[in-house]
């Protein structure tokens, strides 16, 4: 079978062995345990906290309730008392809004959730449940997943595209979830097909999973979903590539998924609706994978939504060695965390630990040019020539060479062999872009 | 041999004559008033006067709407100058100054991590909220020193950035590109000024910084007149400001926040005062 | 959680490779023809003239950036590159000042006066060969036979061009010395055998991901098929494709000089327009330009045009294919 693939990019050593065997372990949760459950976890507004100090909430209770449209709620993970709202450490190292709850112990779920038959209920229903559920992507982008879900009428949208390619290296979740829970994806994406309105379901799956693509084959047969093997290519499961290797559209520039008709999911996600339309469980859990150079027992954990990282390295047997950086989510676009003690969020698809010797050190030298960053780039554009730009100070001409385009996938600076951040200068440009459009 | 003198001749006469025509039919209307007051601004091109540089500025003032004492860093001699040619009364401002609040450099401020990447503050920034655990700190990385037109800005051997105060225009590049706040503009007069930009409370300021401010009042106690403290901040009240009362707060510091710039610039600034 | 861990951008993985490991790539690809070259002109004089290149190149690079208070990059190989391909354009029995000079124009005039490493607009080691042979035009021509040693102003391809020059035909003679040609008989010539030697190199270079196929393959094609069009047409009077491309220095210009990364476009369509430029130009000014010998002009003035070639070929970005369906 040829395998579809997107142009451009690069192939990193996946360094999933040390993770895709292990099967998913719950990460427990003792009594008197803190969670920091962050209000703002998604793309769009934060929410607004609706529970205050003292108040005893219970698993699946909102305790946070969304602003505007692209926003939603937020749910306790588990029962216990809140013992503070306040300002706390969040995934980007700064102070952010949050709700400690202290864990009783009991994990008593509310007992008003409840489940229905989705073919019981209108496609606006069905939204409604996922955007109350909070669902939003789970590959780590964290976009409010209703809003994805409610394209303008003048979009016709003939494609749902389910991403199980989980192209980051390390990472597993993914993996493991397609193994060990197929009926639940299977589940969501007929949800997620009725809500749109689409008779076409491709599931992507890099050929690296092989386990995954036979079993979702197989449980798919007869119930309208096809599977699509990949080649092993990063950023094989970015939006854009993904569409292109699966249908062969391009998205136009500047423009969503929606607008050559195709919507994307997360397998994750399509697990997570299913599990919020059919059981009523809103979004307090999530798959993530534990590993790294510098962590002793790299695991695949069913983590709640507010533990601190520090906890799932410690049920993974702890830190290793000289521990120099923390990564959440994978290394190619993952964020360096500044302590342990961040809370994990629904965009938490992984959490690596590397040795002080793993962290890039090298010094940035002069752009040699030699062309690896045009040709691994999957947008078409020229990183090291906006770089350059952006380090003059020539936005205006950093525009002109499709800054905006850039999908900051990191292969650019990944194959650099001066070292540049290219990244780093892409993201400066398309900030000081935005801020001048913003201006104009 | 004629030939070629000829043609050759001919085409230069006929693209001199072209081109007199050209620059007598085309010719771009200059207000007089306006070259003059071009000749006249330092031609830094620096922006401060809000104008996209030193001719758009002239051209606004020689319309007659702008005020002719926008140019602060050509200072007294170009405002009086301006006044002059456009025959109203100079008024002059105090002069201006940028001057860096803090004194955080990488031997008494703590790093909440250790950054790789590009040496540039706004970009550190995006990176959880830059490497300094104190969120007003200056990160030292020369952004302000890449912005500033005049050369006037450098980062100390210890990693902070030290304006020279004799180099500076008061054209507030610096101010507009810090992503931290942490440059602000004081009368040139003063020399005394509160180095700390952190509004935190005085415990968490120690565990990050040895020389912040701590909002512990001895200043204000000290002279009433010339410190405030606002939220856990103390600031110099450049309004009522005084050399002698700024020193006596000055000198009750506990933590040497506060810094007379008469004395000397801080530690590992190659500028003298 | 006492100790300040780390924070970068994403990626936090890297391929690997450094600008100083492909140079060295570079060196290393270079050695069995730089063998070749010192055991076939007699090791000892062709040993001085090459190490003196490099010398000279290093040197002046870390003179030039103590002067300028800048931090020493002799370490990043790329000065010993450039004096090892200079030393190759070289006739081996050049006198060693010429050498000298020769790696310090190079460095200095090819490469630090632009900013250093990645600012030169010129390949540095072409730059200390033009230098050369434009003020030093007899003993830049002066060659050595292979083997034998003997000196001789006389290469196959000023051979050709003399000869061409006054009968308007290549004598019979010449004709019939040129099927050896490509066993290295002639002078200054190393024949087929430093031909394999140097695309062994380049193809090491493509294995380890330093150069790509697009300029070597576009700059050779392009020089056999115009060689191949004037040879048919006229074979009395034009050589034949083989013979361009296994004398003078075209291979080691199509695999490592036009490869240069620095001084050639950055796109793979830049990089085919690159080689195809030079290799035209290559056999253009051999069979009609005043010199023998084109390829360093040609990789020269093809330099001189890539920033253009690099604007024209700017890919088209995703998301402007037209909608099917």
């Amino acid at each position: 079978m040829e395998l579809k693939t997107f142009k451009g990019g690069l192939h990193p050593p996946d360094n999933k062995a040390w993770s895709e065997k292990k099967a998913i372990e719950v990460c427990p949760l003792a009594e008197g345990d803190e969670l920091v459950i962050l209000l703002s976890q998604h793309i769009g507004a934060p929410a607004e906290a609706c529970v205050k100090k003292g108040d005893f909430v219970k698993k699946g209770q909102v305790i946070a309730t969304p602003k505007g449209f692209v926003s939603v709620p937020i749910h306790a993970s588990t029962s216990g008392e809140v013992i503070s709202v306040e300002p706390r450490l969040g995934t980007a190292g700064t102070k952010v809004p949050a709700v400690v709850i202290k864990a009783d112990g009991q994990d008593t779920w509310d007992e008003n959730l409840s489940g229905a038959d989705p073919d019981t209920l209108t496609a606006q229903e069905i939204k409604d449940r996922i955007r109350d559920a909070g669902i939003v992507g789970m590959g780590g982008a964290t976009f409010p997943t209703h809003v994805k879900l409610s394209p303008p009428e003048d979009k016709k949208i003939d494609h749902l595209i389910l991403n199980g390619v989980e192209c980051e290296p390390y990472l597993t979740a993914d993996h493991r979830l397609m193994l060990e829970d197929p009926d639940n994806i299977i589940g969501g994406i007929l949800i997620l097909k009725k809500v749109l309105g689409v008779e076409k379901a491709i599931i992507g799956i890099e050929a690296n999973k092989p386990d995954a693509i036979e079993l979702m084959t197989k449980a798919c047969a007869g119930r309208g979903i096809e599977v699509g093997a990949l080649k092993v290519q990063y950023p094989q499961g970015a939006e854009k590539q993904l569409i292109y290797a699966l249908t062969g559209r391009e998205v136009p520039s500047g423009g969503l998924p929606m607008d050559c008709g195709c919507v994307v999911q997360n397998v994750g996600t399509a697990a997570a609706v299913n599990d919020a339309v059919r059981r009523g469980i809103p979004l307090i859990e999530r798959i993530a994978t534990v590993s790294g150079s510098a962590v002793n027992e790299p695991k695949n954990l069913r983590i709640k939504i507010g533990q601190p990282l520090g906890k799932l390295v410690e049920f993974c047997g702890g830190a290793k060695g000289e521990l120099g950086k923390i990564i959440q989510g994978g290394p190619m676009m993952g964020m360096a965390a500044v302590s342990l003690d961040v809370p994990a969020t629904r965009g938490t698809s992984g959490v690596l630990l590397f040795s002080e010797g793993q962290v890039l050190k090298e010094p940035e030298g002069p752009c040699v040019r030699c062309g690896n960053c045009v040709r691994a780039c999957p947008a078409f554009i020229l990183p090291t020539e906006i770089a350059f730009k952006t380090k003059k100070g020539m936005i205006d001409e950093a525009e002109k060479l499709n800054a905006m385009d850039c999908i900051e996938c990191g292969s650019c600076t990944y194959i650099c062999p001066a070292r540049i951040p290219l990244i780093q200068y892409l993201r400066q440009a398309k900030g000081a872009i935005i801020a001048k459009r913003r201006k104009v | 041999m004629i030939g070629a003198v000829l043609s050759l001749g001919g085409i230069g006469f006929l693209a001199a004559v072209i081109l007199g025509v050209a620059a007598k039919k085309f010719a771009v209307e200059v207000d007089p008033k306006e070259e003059a007051i071009l000749n006249a601004l330092p031609g830094a091109n620096c922006g401060a006067c809000g104008y996209p540089g030193c001719s758009g500025y002239a051209k606004a003032v020689a319309s007659g709407q702008v005020d002719p004492s926008l140019c602060t860093p050509g200072g007294k001699a170009v405002v009086e100058k301006i006044a002059e040619i456009m025959g109203v009364e100079a008024v002059v401002a105090e002069p201006m100054v940028a001057v860096v609040c803090c004194q955080g450099d990488n031997q008494k401020a703590k790093d909440k991590y250790k950054y790789i990447g590009v040496q540039d503050c706004v970009t550190a920034q995006m990176l959880a909220g830059g490497p300094k655990d104190c969120p007003g700190g200056c990160l030292g990385l020369g952004t302000c020193v890449v912005a500033c037109p005049f050369g006037a800005i450098e980062i100390t051997s210890q990693g902070l950035a030290v304006i020279d105060r004799e180099k500076c225009t008061g054209c507030k590049k610096c101010v507009s590109a810090c992503p931290r706040k942490v440059i602000k503009m004081t009368p040139k007069s003063a020399s005394v000024h509160v180095l700390c930009n952190s509004h935190d409370k005085g415990p968490q300021v120690k565990g990050y910084c040895q020389i912040g401010c701590i909002g512990c009042q001895l200043c204000k106690r000290a002279a009433e007149e010339v410190y405030a403290v606002e939220n856990f901040l103390a600031a110099v009240k450049y309004d009522t400001y005084d050399a002698e009362k700024a020193r006596a707060g000055m000198e009750k510091c506990p933590t040497k926040c506060i810094r007379d710039f008469a004395d000397g610039y801080p530690e590992g600034s190659t500028f003298k005062p | 959680m006492d100790k300040t861990l780390y924070i970068s951008s994403s990626p936090h993985v890297h391929e690997g490779g450094t600008t100083a490991k492909a140079m060295r790539d570079v060196i290393y690809a270079l050695l069995p023809c730089v063998a070749l070259w010192i055991y076939s002109f007699g090791i000892i004089k062709p040993s001085v003239v090459m190490a003196l290149c490099i010398i000279g190149c290093m040197a002046s690079e870390a003179a030039w950036e103590k002067v300028r208070g800048l931090p020493i990059t002799i370490g990043d190989g790329s000065a010993a590159m450039t004096g090892i391909l200079l030393a190759l354009n070289m006739p081996p029995n050049s006198p060693w000042w010429m050498a000298l000079l020769g790696g310090v124009a190079a460095i200095v005039i090819g490469k630090q006066v632009f900013g250093g490493l990645g600012y030169n607009p010129f390949n540095p080691a072409l730059i200390g060969r033009t230098v050369l042979l434009i003020s030093f035009p007899v003993q830049m021509t002066t060659w050595m036979m292979p083997r034998t040693h003997e000196i001789t102003s006389a290469t196959p391809l000023s051979d050709v061009k003399i000869a061409v020059g006054l009968t308007g035909n290549i004598p019979d003679e010449i004709k019939a010395q040129l099927g050896s040609v490509l066993f290295g008989g002639f002078g200054g010539q190393l024949g087929v055998v430093s031909g394999f030697a140097l695309i062994a190199g380049g193809c090491y270079l493509i294995y380890r991901k330093v150069i790509t196929w697009h300029i070597p393959v576009s700059f050779i094609g392009s020089a056999f098929v115009l060689s191949a069009i004037f040879w048919a047409v006229n074979s009395s009077k034009y050589p034949s494709p083989v013979f361009h491309l296994f004398t003078g220095g075209l291979m080691l210009g199509a695999f490592f000089m036009a490869t240069d990364w620095v001084t050639t476009p950055i796109t793979p369509k830049g990089m085919l327009i690159f080689g195809a430029g030079c290799g035209i130009l290559t056999i253009l000014i051999r069979l009609f330009g005043g010199y023998p010998e084109g390829v360093a002009f040609s990789i020269l003035l093809m330099n001189s045009a890539t920033p253009i070639i690099d604007r024209l070929t700017m890919p088209k970005k995703f998301g402007l294919v037209t909608q099917k369906g």
